[in-house]
């Protein structure tokens, strides 16, 4: 693994609330271009994590590097600018705003407009505008949703929904995208869609994909590296084979004990979920 | 029954809409109002039914030329020629026109990013102070005591500055909006209510107390007189050449005075429209409607939330400070009176009235509130004035109007009014007389993926609760 190939490097990262140690001295590395899992007993510190690296929180300790840049500490709109995105575990779209502007919100730090071009409606500005719109359309059609674009996004279906939020993603064009829990909520033939739908992401877009899941159908099977946390640390990391015997992995989410019988495996971790 | 009600207001509104129907509607209400007007120009049912004519031209179907030209005609025309029968209208108009400017910034603030401000007036008394001191006496009067101009004091600048002091309002208010702004990152609903509602008062009680070690204000007694821009006799001879026969009488250049800050005002209202419509459509509008619906996320879709607050409150601030250059030049008198808590809470009232969020809306609630507060409320209270000078009595149960008591004279419980119109509101119609939509684009796909729609709702509440961010 050369560092130039590396999308993520997070050494040493520590990130405390009062006297809870959330993440504690976390290590992780990511090669671009690979759809990577963080999975872990709820309260494991994934969502903090995930929120170190996207600005939301500031790690007390240690370093992110994204593309050969120090990233952490800074405000999220900024690592945005560098095409991070994300959606959200509890979906958090701008429910009184249409699809279709949810999506151009989305490409904010796309939009080289200013308030004085808005004002004066340069022709600049108009024919940036219509594109916009246009991609939001295609970004749409891409994801699955067609003819809601004026819809209330708040109106939508559950499953409608998660893919407005990816969408949203999507318009600030990411290089890395941060998937908390995207298939929760969603049925069988939902999240067979959705993991699809990540896929070509990365096929067709080239995209990075880090996901934080439960499903461990959806992880097992879309992974190429499974991070596995616990109690904030890193208790694993390998390819799902890997991770579907390791005994630390089968104590961490069964409790000690459990981790005793051969063949636990996938199966006994989809009984913990 | 209340359905069946339903049902008859949608057949009225359809055939209302119906052909050439809306122009002979609008058209026949506008002259019909303006004509009654124009006959006794103290009624206030021919004024709200002149008003209501021209209103109903937003409302109604029609072609986008003809609702130009309907509201060009009103408000070049029709309206000064009334405002110079009666001078009364004109000031109302200037009001709402005033006013309307006001709760349009507001709403950037309030509606827009969803940023409660209690403290407005603030800006509206920087702006109306700015030009209340360079255009009045008061620079030469700093080491004087509050109320004693010497004889002859000349003023400091020229009246015609006047105009630029407009733009110089837009400038400065903007400045101290930008410094309101920065505690205001710091806290968030209700401590920010606190802290603009403190603003508001600092604002005034600096007004108040600025008389002293210098002079700057006049104190609690106000600045006066104020100069107005000048006004050529050849103007006015020159409106009276072409208005005189409409009128019925020449204008005295005090009366036109009037016209030319109803113009300014229009013309500085129709500014802010334009600002507002299009800031709204551009992606600051949006980012300060994703920062009103979920802070949060908005920062992480790279939506620089503090920097789009502070221009929230800048460009709110800039339309009040207009507003108020332009006030205390056709005053000629500012004091710190003008610029009370309650003042401020009114344009909040007409934000929310009109509905938050919603320029056209907002616009209307401005309408509405000054015209309650102005002539509805104030005729009534001159009504029943005049009936207890009469001996007119209701008969059944003996009463005279005479005895009837000052304490229930409507312009004393205005806010009376006011709060219970405010409370039916919130009940039956929360978001306002005309609530905020949002826009519909012209999308190229219509068609439906029934996927979607098919996609049961499913949401089971316990995964969106979610414990983490």
């Amino acid at each position: 693994m050369s560092d130039a190939n590396l999308i993520i490097d997070a050494r040493e990262v520590v990130k405390r609330f009062g006297g809870l140690t959330a993440v504690n001295h976390m290590n992780f590395t990511m090669e671009k271009g690979r759809i990577y899992s963080i999975i872990g007993p709820n309260g494991a510190g994934k969502t903090t994590f995930f929120n170190t690296i996207s600005g939301l929180y500031k790690p007390e300790e240690g370093t992110i590097v994204y593309e050969g840049r120090p990233i952490q500490g800074m405000a999220p709109e900024k690592i945005t600018a560098l095409h991070v995105a994300r959606t959200f575990q509890n979906i958090r779209l701008f429910g009184g705003m249409t699809v279709v502007e949810n999506i151009l919100v989305g490409a904010y730090t796309r939009l080289k407009q200013n308030a004085v071009q808005a004002v004066l409606r340069t022709r600049a500005f108009v024919e940036q505008e219509k594109k916009a719109e246009k991609r939001a359309e295609e970004l749409m059609e891409y994801v699955g949703l067609r003819g809601v674009g004026n819809e209330l996004a708040s109106s939508l279906p559950y499953g409608g929904q998660r893919r407005v939020e990816i969408a949203r993603a999507l318009a600030s064009e990411p290089k890395l995208l941060l998937l908390d829990e995207p298939t929760a909520g969603m049925n069988p033939s939902e999240s067979e869609d959705a993991m699809h739908l990540f896929r070509r992401l990365r096929d067709e877009l080239g995209i990075t994909i880090l996901l934080i899941e439960h499903d461990m159908k959806v992880v097992m099977s879309i992974s190429e590296r499974i991070s596995v946390m616990d109690y904030g640390e890193k208790i694993a990391e390998g390819v799902p084979a890997e991770i579907a015997r390791n005994p630390r992995v089968i104590e961490a989410y069964l409790g000690r004990g459990a981790a005793g019988g051969e063949g636990a495996g996938a199966a006994a971790m989809e009984v913990a979920r | 029954m209340k359905t069946k009600l339903r049902e008859r207001m949608r057949e009225l509104a359809a055939f209302c809409n119906k052909g050439a129907v809306p122009y002979w509607l609008t058209g026949g209400l506008i002259t019909l109002g303006f004509i009654l007007v124009y006959i006794s120009p103290r009624s206030i049912p021919a004024f709200l039914l002149f008003v209501g004519g021209a209103s109903l031209s937003y409302f109604l179907d029609m072609k986008k030329p003809a609702k130009l030209a309907f509201a060009v005609l009103v408000a070049i025309v029709l309206v000064p020629v009334l405002g110079a029968r009666n001078i009364f209208y004109l000031e109302v108009i200037f009001q709402i026109a005033v006013f309307s400017a006001l709760a349009l910034g507001l709403n950037i603030v309030v509606g827009f990013s969803g940023l409660l401000n209690f403290g407005y007036m603030a800006f509206y008394a920087v702006g109306a102070y700015l030009w209340a001191f360079f255009g009045s006496q008061q620079p030469f009067l700093l080491h004087e005591i509050p109320g004693t101009a010497p004889q002859g004091t000349p003023f400091f600048l020229a009246p015609d500055w006047f105009y630029l002091f407009i733009f110089l309002g837009i400038i400065v208010a903007a400045i101290v909006g930008l410094i309101l702004g920065l505690p205001v990152l710091r806290v968030r609903g209700d401590y920010l209510a606190v802290i603009t509602l403190a603003f508001g008062e600092i604002v005034r009680q600096l007004l108040n107390n600025l008389d002293k070690p210098l002079n700057l204000t006049n104190g609690p007694q106000g600045i006066t007189p104020i100069q107005r821009p000048t006004l050529t006799p050849e103007v006015v001879a020159f409106f009276n050449r072409i208005f005189e026969p409409l009128v019925g009488r020449p204008v005295t250049p005090n009366q036109f005075y009037n016209i030319l800050f109803y113009l300014i005002a229009l013309f500085v209202v129709i500014l802010v429209i334009v600002i507002t419509f299009r800031l709204d459509d551009s992606k600051i509008g949006r980012a300060w409607t994703a920062i009103r619906e979920d802070e949060l996320a908005a920062g992480a879709m790279g939506i620089p939330a503090n920097k789009l607050k502070l221009g929230a409150f800048a460009v709110g601030a800039s339309f009040a400070g207009a507003m108020g250059v332009l006030f205390a030049a056709s005053r000629t008198f500012v004091s710190p009176e003008s610029f009370t808590f309650l003042a401020s809470v009114n344009v909040l009232t007409m934000v929310i009235l009109g509905g938050i969020g919603s320029i056209s809306g907002v616009i209307v609630g401005a309408v509405v509130v000054t015209i309650l507060n102005l002539q509805v409320l104030q005729s009534i209270s001159l009504w029943l004035a005049a009936l207890r000078q009469s001996d007119a009595f209701i008969p059944i149960i003996n009463f005279h109007w005479k005895d009837l008591s000052n304490q229930l004279d409507p312009s004393k419980y205005q806010r009376l009014v006011f709060g219970i119109i405010l409370v039916l509101m919130m009940i039956y119609r929360p978001a306002g007389i005309l609530p905020a939509a949002r826009r519909k684009r012209e999308l190229k796909v219509h068609a439906k993926d029934p996927e979607v729609e098919v996609a049961e709702p499913a949401s089971p509440a316990g995964d969106r609760e979610g414990k983490n961010v």
